[in-house]
Formats: structure tokens, C-alpha cells, sequence
């Protein structure tokens, strides 16, 4: 719990910070007697990006919580019997790793308004990100066929249930792909794609992360 | 003064900040069910939730009947009644005053208040009700599968929520945490709503130190069960898992019937810690709101501006940061280590300092202030006193060494609903008052009104206030009975059957409150656009009720903050927030003074 309350509370603090920042030096009491100000964020914090950073911040609670969780029964319980980490593992994160680079690009392409790049970036991420969920799944039957059972022991639980709610959060991503993808392919510019291509890159990459801490995670328990 | 909302005063450019598409359906199903309009999605979250909650109130006089009267009522068995129990505090925490404050009030209120058209995920935003009302009814079949509702306490606590014996382990107690993975989703999709649109849609001159506090409760409450609903869904997946798959997240080694159980090795303290990680901030998430609302009611209905509103705002800043920091309050007798006691103790005190600068600066808003007796004032004010009590034994509660002699007792029963159940939902009539007028286009009655808040509010002390002496006379809570326990003197059956009597006469009493709601939807007074002349936007629309898309062709503007009443020198005793200074009408002697015809 105290990794969870750390982050949390770094979060919280810095959430809190920058709203207390904001009522700093000012007199609401006051009526604004000249032209009125915006009071509006930015014009280049849109809606959507605030939407992903608000539930990346979610995200992170969860996984957060879960990894607290796992460190919490991995001390308090006397039953933990660390997991064989499938090789496998490795070529699936080489695979989100390049299609989290091919979504980069892809939201590269969208900027330079380059529809062929966009086409190849778009495909090859979401055929990638499909392979790494298959890679899971072939994970886990793999960790089946070893006898490392689900129920058999909390470290095989955690380990199916932290990927198994990583890769339902890369399903959701890859239905806000698919999206894109039949835009495209009914004609949108590229430019048009740019802000859901931008937040599609923004949350796989941040699903990358978090598969990269959760993979060190249950390689050193 | 109603006229204020009617005056031609500028407006932000039409496309300025206007980036919600906005789906205007022309049929009845599109209007009025698959809505995507914020304030019908707050009738359906409020009529949802106030069904589930008239529920919720049923299993409470179930309960006190058996207290009451106990073994008169051959339908309420030892059994059932856990179910009640567990049932009427999970649907009263999560699905009636969360609902109701951040889905209802959240949904009308935010657009309103900010001056934006609509939530920024209108579709979204439509999804969140209708996962809620999947929530909602998943937990209600849970009463009708075999085994029925679970009966685990609503804490749910491992191994009992998952073990045989428990009342509802055959179906029950699946239904409920289904309904709680569901009802988390759907929040998560509100959720994002209520924040993006605070930070990102307000209108031009909206700053965010000029918004109402009631918008600042249900953000800072929002952000809360953002982050702390998923200790709940991580705890209600493990349980799914222990349960169903035969995992050991939670469950110990068990003998059952003196076999072994299947698991081993679980920890059900792990479980605590991420239930009661949720746990404590929903207390926020449930206060925070009221804080807000109280503070908005309070200052429209006194008259005067709310006092120290910085402050009002930081506290509610650092009740939110500093709710994550007290969960293990709740577990002093789990056996944790005796200094992780001394520390939460010291934060849970912590917290009572920007909990008490509220209800100072609630104290001081009154002071001098022209306050007008109205039912939602009756109901604000009630407030303010059932909060202090509620708080107060909490600290009692909050230090280790008293808590744990309580703890299990109905000390603990009376003090969280004082805090967390009476003083809220007095805050949420006091707000269905306030709003309705804006809702519906019409006033409640306020003899009917004051009937309502005067029974309601002595009958809950009169049901809450003799469980603190219970609590010190050790009586157990949860119990379907005591039978010969000899330290349980018979005073207390007596005061028992008095405290359900109360609970019965109040329960009544919310019958005169439906008919008014439903009377003065048709025959009651005509309100028109501002009737208690507040500044706030949301009394400043075109029509009333406002139409889709809140503002008609133009967003409003800003210039001031929430609380300009009764500014001296001004003609009026309030000025909208919308109203440029240069059409704020000044008072006769000050106007001839500014015209150089007075001298003084």
C-alpha cells in the first residue's frame, strides 16, 4: 500500500498544488472592471486531452492498487511461490514496443498530413498490438501447460490478473483504433484523424509503460 | 429582480468555447431516454437513485421492526435480516447518495454553474446512466436468486462475504460485486464528464476561484472517487476470483464442517485495506458535495456573501488530499501495527482542521446576515448541526484508545449516520428545495416543506442520537437479537422500540415530501426565472426549465464571483454573476451622491 499511497499522494499533491496555485493572489471578491479574461485553460488543452489525462490518472490508481496489492500478499501471506516467467514475455513486449513506435509515427504522419504513412503506422500498430494480446493469451496457456495453475498459488493469480487487466485496457485502446482505422479507410483526411491518432499514440504508450513495470515486477519477485 | 435573468447583458461569442456537439432528438425516446442532454440525465440518475433508495429506507424499517419489536414479525429472520442490513448500506453509500449527489446534482449543476452547453462527453455521459441503472438492477435481482441477497455486512469482508453460511453465498453476493464492477465502469464514464468539463468548458470570465462551491464539491468529490473507486473494483475482482475461481487472494486455510477449505494462505486484512482505501474517501465523496451545496444555500438564503470562500475552497482541497491518507481508521481492531494506529489517529485529527474552518465559516456566513427561514435554509442549517455531532463523536472514534472499546457498538452506528447519512440527505432536500424551482418551472409547498423538515429532522435525532448511549452501554451492532445478554440492560429494548416508532413516523413523513414533489409539479406556484434571487447561472437562463444547450444562442460571460449579496451601495441585494459592472443599478442615495446631488 505504500507505493499506492505514494503515487496517489504525488498525484494528489500535484493536482492540489496546481489548483491551489490558482487561488493564489486573487480577490474573487473582486468584479472584473475591464475586458473579461478567459479563465479558460489553454486552447490547446481540448476536451479529449483532458479526458485521456483524467483517466490515465484512473488507470494509474488502479494498476497503482493492484501492484500494492500484489507486494502486500507476496509479504504478508507465507504461501508465495514465485511464478516462471514464460519467455514468451519478452517477444510480446518487443511487440508493443513497435506498435506503440509504429503509433508514433502514425501520429507523426497525421501531422504532416501523410496518408500512406498514416495507413502503414495505423495498420502495423494495431497488428501488433493484436500479436502482443495473442502472445498473452498463448502466456498463459503456456503457464497452464507447466502446471501453474491459476488457483494454485497467489503469485500465477496475480500474474493472470494484472495481465488480464492490462490487456482488457489495450482492448479498449484498440476499439478507439478501430475507429480511426474505418475513418480512414471511409475517406478522412489525415489531418482530420490527427486528435484521436494523438490520444490512441498518448495511451499506448502509456499502456508500454505500464507493461514495462509490470513485467520488471514479476520478473524480480 | 427576476428580471435579471431576462437582461440583455453580453454574452461570449456563439463558437467561442462552444465545442460540444450537441444532439438535439426529436423523439420522445430520444428526448427523454436515450438522452444525452446533462440535466435529463440528472432527472434519470435522481429518479433512479431516490427509487433505490425508498428501497434502501423499506429494509431500514424492516430492521428497526425487528429491533423494535423483536421476533414479532415472523417474515424477518436472522437471516434476512443481515440482508437488510448489508443491502440498506451498500444501496445508501454507493447507489443513492454518490448517484444522487455527483450523477444528480453533478449532471444538472455542473453545465449550469460553469456556463458551458453541455457535458463534454454528451455520449459518454448518457452511457454512465445506464450502466449506473444496470448496476442498479443487478443488485436488486440479487434478492430474488436462490439464497437471496448476500448478507456479509456492507463492508463485505472475506472469508464470511465468501464462505458457506453466509446469507446470499450462493448468488447474492456475486450479484454484488457485478453490480459494483458495473456501477464503477459507469461512474468512471460520468466521472470524466464532471472534471473535463469543470477544468475545460467554462465559460469566459469563469475562473476557476469564481466558481460556485458547489461546483467545487462535486469536483474535488469527483476526482476522489476517480481515484479511489478502483481499490473497490481491484477488491471486488479478487473476491469474483476467490470466489469463483478458487483463487487465494483473500481466503485463509478454513475447516468447514471440518474440512478444509480448498484455499490457503489469503490475507482478508489485504481486503480491508483496499475497501476501506475506498472506503473512507466516498465519506468525502458523499461530504464534499453537501459542503458545497450547504455553502451555495447558505449564502443565497442568508443573504450575504460566503464568509472566507479561499479558504472554503483549500479546505475543500485538503479534506480531498488528505482523505487518502486515513482509511486504516477503520481497521484500529484488525490488528495492524500499533504505531500504523498512532499515525492514522494523527491524520484522521489532522483532518478535522479544514473540516472545522467550514463550519466556522458556515457560522460566520450567518452571522449578521438577512436570513430568510426558507425550507431549504431549515434544511442547510439542520445540517450544520447534525454535521457537528456527526463530527464530534467521530473524533471520539478517530483516537485508537477509545475507538476500540466502540468499535462494533452502535456508538460507530450513530456517529456515521449523523455524519454521513442524516446530514447529507438533509442536504440533499434542502438542495431538491433550492432546485426544484429551476427543474420543473415551479415552487414545492412550504408548509408541506416545513412539515417535512421539522419531523424529519428531530425524528433521525430521535433514532440516532440514543444509539451513542447504546454504543457506550456496549450493545453489539448488527445483531438480529440479544436474548438473555445480561450487561444489556432492559432500558435498551425499551429505547429501542422508541427509536423504531421515530423511524417509522419519519419514514411516513418523506410521504408528505413525494406529495409535494408530485403536487407542485402540477399545481404548485409558478416560479419563475430566479425566485430566490441568487447569482448563479443557472438562474439566469432564458427559460425555465432550461432547454438543451442551457444558454440559448449566446454563452454568458462572467464578471464576479458567486456570493455578491447584499453589496452595499447597490440597488439590488444580489448581482448575477453574469451582470457587467457597468449595469449594476446602484441605490438612490448613492446614485445621487455619484451625480454630485447628495452631500453627506
Amino acid at each position: 500500500m505504500t507505493v499506492t499511497l505514494m503515487l496517489l499522494a504525488v498525484m494528489m499533491v500535484l493536482f492540489g498544488g496546481w489548483l491551489f496555485s490558482h487561488s493564489l493572489n486573487v480577490r474573487p471578491w473582486l468584479a472584473q472592471t475591464a475586458d473579461v479574461e478567459g479563465g479558460q485553460l489553454p486552447p490547446a488543452v481540448t476536451a479529449p486531452r483532458v479526458g485521456l489525462a483524467v483517466f490515465l490518472a484512473v488507470v494509474t490508481s488502479l494498476f497503482a492498487l493492484t501492484v500494492g496489492a500484489y507486494l502486500m500478499r507476496q509479504e504478508m501471506g507465507h504461501d508465495w511461490q514465485p511464478l516462471a516467467v514464460p519467455g514468451l514475455l519478452w517477444w510480446n513486449s518487443a511487440c508493443l514496443v513497435l506498435g506503440s513506435v509504429a503509433l508514433q509515427f502514425a501520429w507523426q504522419a497525421a501531422r504532416r498530413d501523410d496518408g500512406p504513412l498514416l495507413r502503414g503506422g495505423l495498420l502495423v500498430a494495431g497488428g501488433f498490438t493484436i500479436a502482443f494480446i495473442l502472445g498473452q493469451g498463448l502466456a498463459w496457456w503456456q503457464l497452464q501447460a507447466a502446471g501453474f495453475y491459476l488457483a494454485a498459488n497467489p503469485a500465477n493469480a496475480f500474474f493472470f490478473l494484472l495481465t488480464a487487466l492490462h490487456a482488457l485496457h489495450l482492448l479498449g485502446g484498440l476499439f478507439a483504433w478501430s475507429r480511426s482505422v474505418f475513418r480512414l479507410w471511409r475517406g478522412a483526411t489525415p489531418r482530420s484523424l490527427l486528435a484521436s491518432v494523438e490520444l490512441c499514440a498518448c495511451y499506448w504508450h502509456f499502456l508500454l509503460l505500464v507493461w514495462g513495470i509490470l513485467f520488471a515486477l514479476l520478473l524480480n519477485s | 429582480m427576476a428580471e435579471h435573468g431576462q437582461r440583455s447583458v453580453p454574452h461570449a461569442q456563439a463558437d467561442e468555447f462552444d465545442d460540444v456537439e450537441l444532439v438535439h432528438p426529436k423523439s420522445f425516446l430520444g428526448k427523454y431516454v436515450w438522452s444525452q442532454d446533462a440535466k435529463v440525465i440528472a432527472i434519470q440518475y435522481g429518479v433512479t437513485a431516490i427509487a433505490i433508495g425508498v428501497v434502501a429506507v423499506v429494509l431500514s424499517i424492516l430492521m428497526r421492526l425487528q429491533l423494535g419489536f423483536p421476533n414479532t414479525f415472523t417474515l424477518i429472520d436472522p437471516s434476512s435480516y443481515l440482508q437488510y442490513v448489508t443491502m440498506h448500506g451498500m444501496i445508501m453509500v454507493v447507489y443513492v447518495l454518490t448517484a444522487l449527489f455527483l450523477g444528480g446534482f453533478g449532471n444538472y449543476l455542473i453545465p449550469l454553474m460553469c456556463g458551458a452547453r453541455d457535458m463534454a462527453f454528451p455520449y459518454l455521459n448518457m452511457l454512465s446512466f445506464w450502466f449506473y441503472l444496470a448496476a442498479v438492477i443487478i443488485l436488486m435481482a440479487s434478492f430474488f436468486v436462490p439464497g437471496g441477497a448476500t448478507g456479509a455486512g456492507w463492508t463485505l469482508y472475506p472469508p464470511q462475504a465468501i464462505s458457506p453460511g453466509t446469507p446470499g453465498v450462493d448468488g447474492g453476493i456475486v450479484l454484488m460485486f457485478v453490480s459494483l464492477c458495473v456501477f464503477i465502469a459507469g461512474f468512471t464514464m460520468g466521472g470524466l464528464n464532471y472534471v473535463v468539463t469543470v477544468l475545460q468548458a467554462r465559460t469566459r470570465g469563469m475562473t476557476l476561484m469564481r466558481l460556485p462551491l458547489t461546483v467545487w464539491g462535486i469536483f474535488m468529490a469527483t476526482v476522489l472517487a476517480l481515484l479511489a473507486f478502483p481499490a473497490l473494483l481491484v477488491a471486488s475482482l479478487m473476491m469474483l476470483c476467490d470466489l469463483l475461481l478458487g483463487t487465494s487472494y483473500f481466503l485463509p486455510e478454513m475447516l468447514n464442517l471440518g474440512e478444509p477449505s480448498s484455499h490457503a494462505g489469503g490475507t482478508p486484512l489485504l481486503y480491508q485495506h483496499l475497501f476501506w482505501f475506498f472506503g473512507h474517501p466516498e465519506v468525502y465523496i458523499v461530504a464534499l458535495p453537501a459542503f458545497g451545496i450547504v455553502s451555495d444555500i447558505l449564502a443565497t438564503h442568508a443573504r450575504k456573501n460566503i464568509f472566507g470562500y479561499r479558504m472554503m475552497v483549500w479546505a475543500i482541497i485538503l479534506i480531498g488530499v488528505l482523505s487518502f491518507a486515513v482509511w486504516a481508521h477503520h481497521m484500529f481492531i484488525s490488528g495492524m501495527n500499533p504505531y500504523f494506529g498512532f499515525l492514522f489517529a494523527t491524520t484522521t485529527l489532522i483532518i478535522a482542521v479544514p473540516t472545522a474552518i467550514k463550519v466556522y465559516n458556515w457560522v460566520l456566513t450567518l452571522w449578521r446576515g438577512n436570513i430568510r427561514l426558507t425550507v431549504p435554509m431549515l434544511f442547510a442549517i439542520g445540517f450544520i448541526f447534525t454535521f457537528v455531532n456527526g463530527g464530534l463523536s467521530g473524533l471520539f472514534l478517530g483516537n485508537v484508545t477509545v475507538d476500540v472499546p466502540l468499535a462494533g457498538t452502535y456508538f460507530v452506528v450513530g456517529h456515521f449516520h449523523m455524519v454521513m447519512a442524516v446530514a447529507p440527505v438533509l442536504v440533499l432536500f434542502g438542495a431538491i428545495y433550492h432546485w426544484y424551482p429551476k427543474i420543473t418551472g415551479r415552487l414545492l409547498d412550504d408548509t408541506l416543506g416545513k412539515i417535512h423538515f421539522w419531523v424529519t429532522f428531530l425524528g433521525a435525532y430521535a433514532i440516532f442520537y440514543p444509539m451513542h448511549f447504546m454504543g457506550f452501554a456496549g450493545v453489539p451492532r448488527r445483531y438480529y437479537g440479544f436474548g438473555l445478554t445480561t450487561y444489556i440492560p432492559d432500558s435498551i429494548q425499551t429505547l429501542n422500540a422508541f427509536m423504531s416508532v421515530a423511524a417509522i413516523i419519519v419514514a411516513l413523513a418523506q410521504l408528505v415530501f413525494f406529495y409535494n414533489l408530485v403536487r407542485s409539479y402540477f399545481r404548485g406556484r409558478e416560479a419563475g426565472p430566479n425566485p430566490w434571487h441568487a447569482t448563479t447561472l443557472e438562474w439566469q437562463t432564458e427559460h425555465t426549465p432550461p432547454r438543451h444547450g442551457n444558454f440559448g444562442a449566446e454563452l454568458p460571460v462572467v464578471y464576479r464571483w458567486a456570493y455578491d449579496y447584499g453589496v452595499p451601495g447597490i440597488k439590488d441585494d444580489f448581482i448575477p454573476q453574469n451582470l457587467p459592472p457597468d449595469q449594476v443599478e446602484k441605490s438612490e442615495p448613492l446614485a445621487q451622491m455619484s451625480r454630485g446631488r447628495l452631500s453627506l
